[in-house]
């Protein structure tokens, strides 16, 4: 326990020893440093003047957007339908996919650590460090824009994120049902059938609906870079400054939101 | 105990129960779900001379991550990467500091109950609006440049880490809580006895973790004028400049891929 | 009818699990393994049916070379092992019915198991041992809705439908009640004398074994200590396997009769 002496010679108990206390100083101010330097690089590159006006001009949108456009919605439905459907197929596509990379790349189902399993990672690790507006990005320039992208971008972005959390899934399974299996003469494919997919259903259910209420969310702003969806007449009402529009598509994305979340929490509770 | 007897099963078929019991419901959920399938996919247009033309864009693309151009708009990477990397850090910070009174306050079993409803509010706000939305708003109010996005990723942030930390809080020992309250202590010093130490190495972890989202979310602010390498990679796209845009994505996976593994090892620290 | 002869298993650490141990079974013999923890009973049990690859020997069933076959011929050869474990090892998730049919996936083919499509003779057998263990009206419960004593049945009702030559049990009721392990106990038992199964019970309770078996081996740090009748296994000899102790209570005959009017 560190103690340390005060000038008269009297002991005093402290938490840390003196070195420990500098190390844990020096680290605050390291922090501090860099991020009044990286404020510096913010503030420099912003113009202040348009900040200071920025309570009016929010005040000013906010008044033009108010009321929303309500009769607007009759030409939102179809936008809604595909952003349900770039959502639902996009995540149907992806665990389509998922399911055997995350296969090939949990460790103990791997047909090859050395070869088959680091391929898989990148494929996981790629997929799922680029965000699906960019994917989209992408698509709308190889396959032109429209619905198709946003499906496909959707779909590419989940690959990883559902083939990430299945392979965790598959390496924590109880090797006792696997051994079980094995035991009674099971070929490899029965194990899987009987001894794996069991135990990762409930993880594959979980991740499933868990997915599809994340790309609920992601697909509604897919149409700002034209791929399909409810985000294309939020850029167009953007572009053209049409509040009230804006108002109502925002209002339409919440709603879409929270109800994902609901029926998603409700589809959780009902399967584990 | 049983009233089935072994003679009333023997020779009889054995089916695996259904995991929906009703058939009636069974059945509807199924054909729902097939009638659903069949619209949805009828409903998606695909131009197929788009796409086949498209698809020799996309072998070079996929060509140009052989061979990435990182040099002939090298500043322009340059700059955004460092814009990216500058939202990402402050944002993180600012929104750590504002997410832990944020998180406390939304915790039912420390906050009293108005606080509560303030602090679930805008946790659940954050949460709702994706961070796009949030960044088109921003730049409407604040103009372009990394201010805005800044902003976008501090609400995002408060969001994520006060929801965890408010639920963490929520399912903490209460027995240690209570022990510390015994001792007399102030509300204060019962927070940073009781409660703190029980929820910040998960904190620390989830902070991580969340500097990791950030830098990701930070390449995509750019295309709505938010600041950030987005804005250039949205430039590479529309020129077709498949070579510099690979290069860039090759910069987000592999610092994605680093902050992963800088994060693996300081959760690992700490729990 | 089984023979093990030198057989020893050498962990890639380093630890000598089972230093060349020979042992022979005829049809129908019931044993008991004993030994402390660490004594390799385990291994022994899993280098017969090759879930541990034994490192060198041989294990011949029904003048069979286990250690010498493939894949394939591996998968045939365990078909006729039947196997129940300690912590049950029944797939949670799965019904008790497709528990107890698991034990055929060795003789169905894949597409068959997949839509759970089983010879109707299958189904009938399953019922029947089902009716045997007392857990007909649990057929289409899920395997973690039952209790450890029902849950051991299933498995025991699993390893026989298999139709084996030998049983290889291990540890079967470390995770049971005092009275429902001596009930599990029986039940093995007496299935292995109705269908002259020939049975090696992995086992830590010396008093329990005894009650039931007609021979006990003993084993410490991977060798053979002992191989003689339950009434051989005096106090000296438990103290050569296990080490010092007290062994006036374990060695006492135990009357039964009083601790279970067993439903078996």
């Amino acid at each position: 326990m560190p103690i340390s002496e005060t000038n008269s010679g009297k002991k005093v108990w402290q938490l840390r020893d003196r070195n420990q206390t500098l190390i844990r100083y020096f680290g605050y101010l390291v922090t501090v440093a860099v991020f009044m330097w990286c404020w510096k690089q913010i503030s420099d590159s912003t113009t202040w003047y348009f900040v200071w006006d920025a309570p009016r001009i929010a005040a000013d949108i906010g008044s033009r957007a108010m009321p929303p456009k309500w009769d607007y919605i009759s030409e939102l439905w179809v936008p809604i339908w595909d952003t349900l459907n770039i959502a639902t197929l996009g995540t149907i596509l992806a665990l389509v996919m998922a399911v055997p990379v995350a296969f090939l790349a949990a460790s103990n189902t791997t047909p090859s650590k050395l070869f088959v399993r680091p391929i898989a990672l990148i494929i996981i690790v790629s997929t799922r460090s680029i965000n699906s507006l960019i994917w989209a990005l992408l698509l709308v320039s190889i396959i032109g824009p429209g619905v198709a992208a946003g499906l496909m971008a959707i779909a590419i972005r989940s690959i990883g994120f559902c083939a990430k959390l299945l392979y965790e899934a598959i390496e924590e399974i109880d090797t006792k049902q696997i051994e079980a299996i094995s035991a009674t003469g099971a070929s490899r494919w029965q194990v899987m059938v009987y001894g794996i997919v069991p135990q990762i259903m409930p993880a594959f259910a979980g991740i499933s609906v868990f997915r599809w209420d994340i790309n609920i969310r992601e697909s509604t702003v897919l149409g700002l870079v034209g791929a399909g969806g409810i985000g294309l007449q939020l850029q167009s009402s953007l572009n053209v400054l049409a509040w009230p529009q804006v108002a109502l598509i925002l209002l339409v994305i919440l709603v879409a939101v929270v109800l994902g979340e609901w029926v998603s929490a409700k589809v959780r509770g009902a399967i584990i | 105990m049983s009233d089935v007897t072994l003679d009333m099963r023997l020779g009889t078929k054995w089916r695996k129960p259904h995991f929906v019991k009703n058939p009636a419901l069974r059945w509807g959920l199924i054909i729902g779900a097939l009638v659903y399938l069949v619209l949805a996919v009828s409903s998606i247009e695909v131009n197929w001379a788009r796409v086949s033309e498209g698809l020799i864009r996309g072998w070079n693309f996929i060509i140009a991550f052989a061979s990435p151009d990182f040099t002939s708009r090298g500043t322009d990477i340059q700059e955004g990467l460092i814009e990216s990397v500058i939202m990402t850090i402050t944002s993180t910070i600012v929104g750590i500091a504002i997410s832990i009174p944020i998180g406390l306050g939304a915790a039912r079993n420390i906050a009293p109950l108005p606080i509560y409803m303030i602090c679930r509010g805008i946790v659940a706000l954050s949460r709702a609006l994706n961070e796009i939305i949030v960044a088109i708003l921003m730049v409407a109010i604040f103009g372009f440049g990394p201010l805005a996005g800044f902003i976008t990723l501090s609400f995002a942030t408060i969001g994520f880490l006060a929801k965890l930390m408010a639920e963490d809080i929520e399912d903490m020992d209460r027995v240690q809580a209570e022990a510390i309250r015994s001792t007399g202590s102030s509300w204060l010093q019962w927070i940073d006895y009781g409660v703190l130490p029980q929820v910040l190495p998960r904190l620390v972890g989830l902070s991580m973790y969340r500097l990791d989202i950030n830098f990701r979310e930070s390449a995509v602010l750019g295309l709505v004028g938010a600041g950030g390498i987005g804005a250039t990679l949205n430039t590479a796209f529309d020129r077709y400049e498949f070579d510099t845009a690979a290069a860039i994505l090759l910069i987000i996976i592999v610092t994605v891929m680093c902050l992963e593994y800088l994060s693996g090892i300081i959760r690992r620290k700490v729990q | 009818m089984l023979q093990i002869e030198k057989l020893t298993k050498r962990y890639p650490t380093g630890d000598l699990a089972l230093n060349a141990v020979d042992l022979e079974i005829p049809k129908g013999q019931v044993i008991a393994l004993i030994g402390p923890s660490g004594a390799g009973k385990s291994t022994l049990i899993r280098c017969l049916n090759r879930l541990v690859e034994p490192t060198s020997g041989k294990v011949t069933l029904k003048g069979q070379d286990i250690t010498a076959l493939g894949a394939r011929g591996l998968r045939a050869a365990r078909r006729k092992m039947g196997m129940i474990f300690q912590e049950y090892a029944l797939v949670e998730r799965l019904t008790v019915m497709e528990n107890v049919l698991s034990g055929r996936l060795g003789y169905v083919g894949f597409w068959r198991s997949l839509f759970r499509k089983y010879p109707q003779s299958d189904v009938d057998e399953a019922f029947r041992l089902l009716d045997r263990v007392g857990l007909l009206a649990m057929a289409d419960k899920r395997a973690d809705e039952l209790s450890g004593g029902q849950r051991q049945r299933v498995g025991i009702a699993r390893a026989l439908i298999q139709n084996p030559d030998l049983l290889l049990v291990d540890e079967p009721t470390a995770s049971l009640d005092p009275k429902t392990s001596r009930q599990i106990m029986r039940l093995i038992c007496e299935l292995c004398e109705e269908r002259e199964l020939a049975a090696i019970i992995n086992i830590h309770d010396v008093a329990l074994a005894k009650m039931f078996v007609q021979r006990v081996i003993g084993l410490k740090l991977g060798e053979l200590q002992f191989d003689g009748k339950p009434d051989e296994l005096t106090a000296d000899v438990l103290t050569t396997i296990y080490g010092e102790e007290d062994w006036e209570a374990t060695i006492e005959k135990v009357d039964d009769e009083d601790l279970d009017e067993a439903v078996v």
